[in-house]
């Protein structure tokens, strides 16, 4: 066989190159799906760091969208319930400078808020529920609706649409699960030279 | 080891592709507008000349002297380097999501870079060792990554420069290139 092809140019330079193309589109084609990716991965991160809210606030019609453009190269600082948190983390990850929080998006809130529907008010116009972009208030029409504040993301989009202003913002209540320690503030007297200096002074 | 400097150093600065050999003009041209894409074309031109050199010296030592088809080095070394370019984008995509953000779009470029076409040919014409083919590769990505990312650093600063208005653009950037050519031959005669 390599005694024919070495006499023989012409089958030779065929089987050379036609085994080479095999080889080669064989490893391609193993690449193809060992190195098979799924989405954008890079995309998956980002959206993972978001805070899940689905708020809009961003301009984009949720957290995952919002992700996408990250990734195609949009600014990273326009989460508001994120706040600066997540731009730190998304700035860590995609290893840019942090930027402060866009104010045009709306700002940090300091409290975690929950929505509260008074329901003495509420007319049953299921205008709230088509707004909420968690499913998080229960009701149907001419119905009483409520919020289900385990679901709520306190993203404020179900205040807008009520005809009768019935929805209010609420802190969320502190329960057993999540209660912690308030931080110490950054201008108390932590340490015995503080209280040195501010008699001194 | 003298050897492999002595390689290096030759392609890097005295036998520059881009500059002396003019090979690779065409991203040396179009990527340089900006310093960042100048460093991104660099790093994955770097990553897969060293690596299309050593597969084109494999192909030809193994598959092509043996069988005396030597006149069939062009083709199968642009074979070659069309799926060494193409897995390796497979791979960095999979592997390292960042770095393919900042490669991803050079790769496929790289492809018609005449440089990587050049450097394997270049391997073959001169009868280069194993090593000394990857060394030639690899010295050959090193100085086209230079001279790249020297030419943007150039060209940043004449976007802004006031160039009379018929020397605006491509035109001033053909000149620049020539001056740097002119300088890169003072380095002839090094090794």
């Amino acid at each position: 066989m390599l005694e024919f092809l070495s006499q023989h140019a012409l089958p030779a330079a065929l089987v050379a190159l036609g085994g080479l193309a095999l080889v080669f589109g064989a490893v391609l084609g193993f690449a193809a799906v060992r190195f098979k990716v799924e989405g954008d991965p890079i995309v998956e991160q980002l959206d993972a760091l978001l805070p899940q809210t689905q708020c809009g606030q961003c301009g984009y019609p949720g957290c995952r969208p919002y992700a996408q453009a990250i990734a195609n190269g949009d600014a990273i600082n326009k989460c508001p319930p994120g706040g600066q948190t997540t731009i730190n983390a998304i700035a860590g990850l995609l290893d840019v400078e942090a930027p402060e929080l866009d104010a045009e998006h709306g700002e940090e809130q300091a409290v975690q808020k929950v929505a509260l529907i008074r329901e003495a008010e509420c007319i049953g116009c299921t205008k709230c529920i088509q707004a909420c972009p968690v499913d998080a208030i229960l009701g149907a029409a001419k119905q009483m609706h409520t919020v289900i504040a385990d679901e709520c993301t306190g993203c404020d989009l179900c205040v807008e649409p009520c005809p009768v202003d019935c929805i209010d913002m609420v802190a969320r209540e502190t329960t057993l699960k999540d209660w912690q320690w308030e931080l110490p503030s950054p201008n108390g007297n932590l340490i015995a030279t503080d209280r040195v200096q501010g008699a001194a002074a | 080891m003298t050897d492999f400097l002595v390689i290096l150093l030759s392609t890097i600065l005295v036998n520059n592709f881009v500059l002396v050999q003019f090979l690779g003009l065409c991203p040396f041209m179009g990527v340089s507008n900006k310093l960042e894409t100048a460093i991104g074309m660099g790093g994955a031109t770097t990553f897969v000349l060293t690596l299309a050199s050593i597969c084109s010296y494999l192909v030809h030592t193994w598959i092509l002297v043996p069988l005396q088809l030597e006149f069939l080095r062009t083709i199968s070394f642009i074979l070659v380097i069309a799926v060494v370019v193409q897995f390796a984008k497979m791979f960095i995509e999979k592997t390292s999501p960042l770095l393919y953000r900042v490669l991803g779009v050079f790769l496929p470029l790289i492809t018609t870079n005449c440089a990587v076409l050049g450097v394997a040919l270049q391997n073959t014409t001169k009868a280069h060792t194993f090593f000394e083919s990857s060394v030639y590769g690899f010295g050959a990505a090193l100085g086209f990554s230079l001279v790249l990312i020297l030419f943007s650093a150039m060209r940043e600063r004449l976007a802004v420069a006031d160039v009379p208005a018929p020397f605006k653009g491509a035109a001033i950037g053909m000149i620049t290139a020539g001056l740097m050519s002119l300088a890169f031959m003072g380095f002839s005669g090094l090794v």
